[in-house]
């Protein structure tokens, strides 16, 4: 028996091997020309839906991942001077990783720090003068995500809800109080495409009503907010990566295991798999469907939204709004009680 | 040249704390399958180079897959 020669897959631009085929775009580049593609999309992208204009100021949410890292450094080789957000989780590696640790936070070397570490190698291999603004959420609002949580939820339950309302309370803050015109995240096409599917599983209107790549503030206190990659798969963001030699965090957060988003991705890829290109039709037609024919118009609920009277940002209520109420009794849980 | 299944010239492949084998003359795409993974949810990597699901695999070859897919 021989083994069948299959013919070397080529760069369609300069017959170098190709370091990626992209099938839903029946494409396949080397490591210079993949490069130079994707920084011409993304051009167009932030072009093409009003993403931002080149003299505005940019903040770019990392953390430390590919997609952050490789959305970082799209936009500064597109000369946009991005600066860049990271926030600090203060999240060990959880129960398991560490045989000594047995609260699963091992503060001070795990998953926040190693994310951490890849973020200060990159702007270290960039010459060190891009701008990156660090909050520690434990230093500025009294515990970790993981020990907020445990006084705020019942039992052991996950921390995202208490994780995802912080990020986006210090993104809207330091986006606002730095004076950026729009704050960029790395979602990609998979990311986007997994949400959608939970979605429309769910019939969930007033979300499908809000997805998109581009955000516009619906409050003075709230930036505006863009998802550049939003186009492209979750592989090529990861060749972008390995192409470009930027190190990142490889592992998850450790609360992230047996999450609904990854199911759903692994799902969307196996449809991938016999139909290529058929997860960035679901999410483009979505779009176009919302554009086009006013998909979800009437979804639209314009809330009343108040202002918090001590962070500014908005709020559905009088009153504090549900991200200062939330720390104010995290703080006053924690605090040594008074003799 | 054939080469038997258990060839100690075999490929190896790694995917994240795991090792397989692969028998050489195969594609990339062939050994990720086998392994049970999907060719869409990882990305091969030889030498420090990436390389497409096309190329064949030769005895000796280390190849690193690295998962493309997070959950955050
Ligand atoms: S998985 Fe949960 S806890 Fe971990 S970073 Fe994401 S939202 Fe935060
Ligand atoms: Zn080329
Ligand atoms: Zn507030």
């Amino acid at each position: 028996m021989t083994a069948k020669r299959y013919p070397l897959m080529l760069c369609r631009h300069c017959d170098a091997k190709a370091v990626i085929n992209m099938r839903q775009h029946k494409l396949a580049l080397c490591g210079p020309h993949y490069v130079d593609w994707v920084h011409k999309q993304t051009a167009r992208f932030i072009d093409e839906y009003g993403m931002f204009a080149p003299e505005d100021r940019v903040l770019v949410a990392v953390s430390g991942g590919k997609d952050s890292l490789a959305l970082w450094d799209i936009l500064l080789a597109l000369g946009y001077p991005a600066d860049g957000l990271y926030i600090g989780l203060g999240i060990g590696w959880g129960i398991g990783h560490n045989p000594d640790d047995d609260t699963g936070e091992s503060e001070g070397q795990g998953y926040s720090d190693t994310s951490y570490g890849y973020i200060q190698d990159f702007v270290q291999a960039r010459g060190g003068d891009q701008t990156l603004h660090v909050v520690d959420v434990a230093e500025e609002f009294g515990a970790t995500i993981p020990a907020a949580a445990r006084v705020t939820n019942r039992g052991r339950e996950k921390p995202c809800s208490l994780c995802g309302l912080t990020k986006r309370h210090i993104m809207n803050r330091v986006a606002r109080d730095g004076g950026y015109d729009v704050l960029a995240t790395g979602h990609n096409l998979d990311d986007e495409a997994a949400v959608l599917l939970g979605n429309t599983l769910q019939w969930s209107v007033d979300y499908l009503a809000r997805q998109g790549p581009v955000m516009p503030p619906s409050h003075p206190g709230l930036a505006r907010k863009v998802k550049p990659l939003f186009r492209f798969y979750e592989r090529e963001m990861a060749a972008y990566a390995i192409v470009r030699g930027i190190d990142y965090i490889y592992e998850e957060c450790p609360f992230a295991t047996g999450a609904t988003t990854a199911r759903y991705k692994d799902m969307l890829n196996n449809l991938e798999l016999s139909s290529p290109g058929i997860k960035l039709q679901f999410y483009l037609r979505f779009l176009k469907a919302k554009k086009v024919n006013n998909l979800f118009e009437n979804a639209h609920r314009t809330l009343d939204l108040l202002t918090c009277p001590t962070c500014g940002q908005p709020t559905t209520n009088p009153g504090e709004c549900t991200f200062c109420r939330t720390w104010d009794r995290v703080r006053d849980r924690l605090a040594p009680s008074r003799t | 040249m054939p080469q038997p299944a258990d060839n100690p010239s075999a490929v190896t492949l790694t995917y994240r704390r795991e090792t397989f084998t692969a028998r050489p003359g195969m594609t990339v795409r062939k050994a990720v399958e086998q392994i049970g993974l999907n060719p869409e949810s990882v990305l091969a990597v030889r030498d420090g180079q990436l390389i497409t699901d096309e190329v064949v695999l030769e005895s000796g070859d280390r190849v690193k897959l690295v998962a493309t897919i997070s959950g955050g």
